[in-house]
């Protein structure tokens, strides 16, 4: 597959402050690129130099091998993570002001059918809830049929429900082969919908690949969980790690686990076993919570 | 074109929705324009003034006249200028050894009786005719260019600053719309917005108060909307960079509250310090509300406000290169 967009030695500083650090990578057309890490860790920043909005202190960006031109723009769509909406006009005009803007079109009743806008159209863009709003702001990144769309955090704030419906409209866009790059700080988002992710942190991308071969590299087998409790030692030596109020246990046999749990006597209440994502993943190559 | 004609739409369905500053736009002037019309209606003086052009006669009896106030004049045409507008009752040019009288002016008549009763210098007679210009003829196109000033330069500074600060000029630089268009689809928003509200709130008050209008509207027209397009451009200046409402809140006041005392709204600037006026100059409020003035008061055309149309469309000129070249999306 060739890549539709690559970035290479991308740098960006404010001040003194370094948030992208030299960072190159390439993205496959008609995939799911997920940029995961931490609030700061220089996703938005990331994107927001390939969608041509900042510019970077070093490097390059190539959209299908040619430096960002004048009709990018034209090409791509763009959902921002904090957007305004204009005031005192509904969703419908939304939609063709946009639409308007552009010399490529998608026909505005399939982006309608796609986002689900038909029961909103009238409605003033105040008044709409976050969810709806969030379907909105996708369908205006997808009025001039893009061929690559960038979603930052599309999520956040929205209820679980809301998140769920959101997903499978990112599922339908990537089912037409457009190629999403999308930044989130859930994990259960990248896995549910990413093919390839690099997680960053600090600026940096300090792992790169799709979900499952992330974890079948760094885990080989499940996490044993115990509750941490002052008087209870460590019950043996062996891969045993205590994070917060737990200890952690990774276990190739959970059977033999348990056995050597209670020999040593260890009080198994409390006690769960969970099968890596990649939370656990970015706990064990940063030491630090996702949401911290 | 077609990408400003969208823009253009979305922000005028903005403005007429937004019942609240619709509202406001149109009554506030107004109220303005009936609550002066009403504080000076009455209390005209009981003295009659009487205009001097040249030297008198030593011995000249009607000046010794009590209850008459002696305006001296260099130029007769000035005088004559006064007398039309009932600011005086009757002129002596005594270099032409004539007297004028406005035969529309009951107090003109009564003074030429007491003038033609006392012994002194025959003059000859000579008529002007005006009628009556009232505070409120002189105050209406200080308040219309005010309300301009402010609607011009809140309405188009404060929104895309508060686009600015809340993502909608973001979201616009990531489609391929040009900066360029975005000023224009503003400029030409608000352009025909201030147009319309200020004909319905000259029409609204004139149905009430039957203004003096001695010059044509057309001519009015073309002068209100080269001093918008100004007073647009002087707020793009302010919105082409700031980030903060506030801010912008602050200058924008710092900028339009010396136009609007000094700029000749409410009182005329003659009389003031030389410096002041000259610094009055510089305001754009000033040239509109002379040039109006001069059409609906003394019936002027376009060709006699033409230096105030002049300096009018530079000043548009400049501020709207300014904005243009300072503009950011961020």
């Amino acid at each position: 597959m060739s890549s539709i967009i690559r970035v290479e030695e991308l740098s960006r500083k404010y001040g003194n402050l370094t948030a992208v650090d030299h960072i190159s990578f390439a993205i496959d057309e008609g995939i799911c690129f997920g940029l995961l890490g931490p609030n700061g860790a220089g996703k938005t920043t990331t994107i927001e130099m390939m969608e041509g909005i900042l510019s970077p202190t070093t490097g390059t960006i190539l959209f299908r091998d040619q430096p960002i031109g004048a009709n990018f723009h034209e090409r791509v769509g763009i959902q921002f993570q904090h957007t305004a909406l204009q005031e005192f006009i509904t969703v419908e005009e939304t939609l063709k002001l946009f639409s308007a803007l552009y010399m490529r079109h998608r026909d505005l009743e399939e982006v309608i059918e796609i986002c689900s806008l038909r029961d909103i159209l009238k409605q003033d863009n105040r008044k709409l809830s976050g969810g709806q709003r969030q379907r909105l702001l996708l369908a205006l990144a997808l009025v001039n049929d893009p061929e690559l769309v960038f979603l930052d955090e599309p999520t956040t704030g929205l209820d679980p429900q809301a998140r769920r419906n959101f997903w499978s409209l990112i599922e339908k866009i990537r089912a037409e082969g457009k190629t999403i790059i999308l930044t989130t700080h859930y994990m259960d988002e990248a896995q549910e919908l990413c093919d390839d992710i690099a997680i960053m942190d600090h600026g940096h991308i300090i792992a790169r690949n799709s979900p499952e071969k992330l974890l079948s590299a760094h885990f080989d087998g499940v996490l044993v969980r115990l509750p941490w409790e002052e008087s209870q030692p460590l019950p043996f030596p062996g891969n045993v790690r205590r994070i917060n109020n737990h200890i952690e246990i990774h276990s190739r046999d959970v059977d033999r686990t348990l056995h050597e749990l209670i020999h040593a006597g260890v009080h198994l209440e409390g006690l769960s076993i969970h099968t890596p994502d990649l939370e656990d993943l970015f706990l064990k190559l940063t030491g630090s919570s996702l949401r911290n | 074109m077609r990408k400003l004609l969208a823009l253009l739409h979305a922000r005028n369905m903005e403005f007429l929705r937004d019942r609240a500053t619709l509202f406001w736009n149109l009554v506030f002037p107004l109220f303005l324009v009936f609550g002066f019309a009403f504080a000076f209606s009455g209390g005209t003086d009981y003295l009659f003034k009487v205009g001097i052009v040249g030297a008198a006669p030593e011995d000249e009896a009607f000046l010794q006249e009590e209850y008459l106030e002696f305006v001296p004049y260099d130029e007769s045409d000035r005088a004559a200028e006064k007398l039309r507008h009932h600011q005086i009752d009757l002129v002596i040019d005594f270099d032409s050894g004539s007297y004028l009288v406005n035969r529309e002016s009951p107090k003109g008549s009564a003074v030429e009786k007491l003038l033609l009763a006392s012994p002194g210098s025959a003059l000859e007679r000579r008529e002007v005719s005006g009628k009556a210009i009232r505070y409120v003829d002189w105050l209406v196109p200080g308040i219309i260019g005010m309300n301009m000033m402010f609607s011009c330069i809140f309405g188009v500074g404060w929104v895309i600053v508060r686009y600015r600060k809340n993502g909608v000029l973001k979201r616009l630089k990531a489609t391929p719309v040009r900066a360029i268009q975005f000023i224009l689809a503003q400029l030409f928003s608000r352009l025909y917005i201030v147009l319309i509200t200020a004909t319905i709130v000259y029409a609204g008050s004139n149905l009430i108060l039957d203004f003096i209008m001695l010059g044509s509207y057309l001519d009015l027209l073309a002068v209100t909307a080269l001093a918008t397009l100004c007073m647009i451009s002087f707020g793009l200046i302010f919105a082409s960079r700031l980030k903060s409402e506030e801010l912008a809140d602050g200058l924008m006041n710092l900028a339009t509250w010396p136009m609007m005392v000094f700029s000749g709204v409410f009182f005329s600037m003659e009389g003031t310090p030389q410096v002041l006026q000259w610094i009055a100059r510089a305001f754009p409020l000033t040239h509109y509300i002379e040039a109006a003035r001069a059409i609906m008061l003394d019936g002027s055309g376009l060709v006699q406000v033409a230096p105030n149309l002049m300096i009018l469309a530079l000043l548009s000129a400049l501020f709207l290169g300014i904005s243009a070249v300072s503009f950011k999306w961020e």
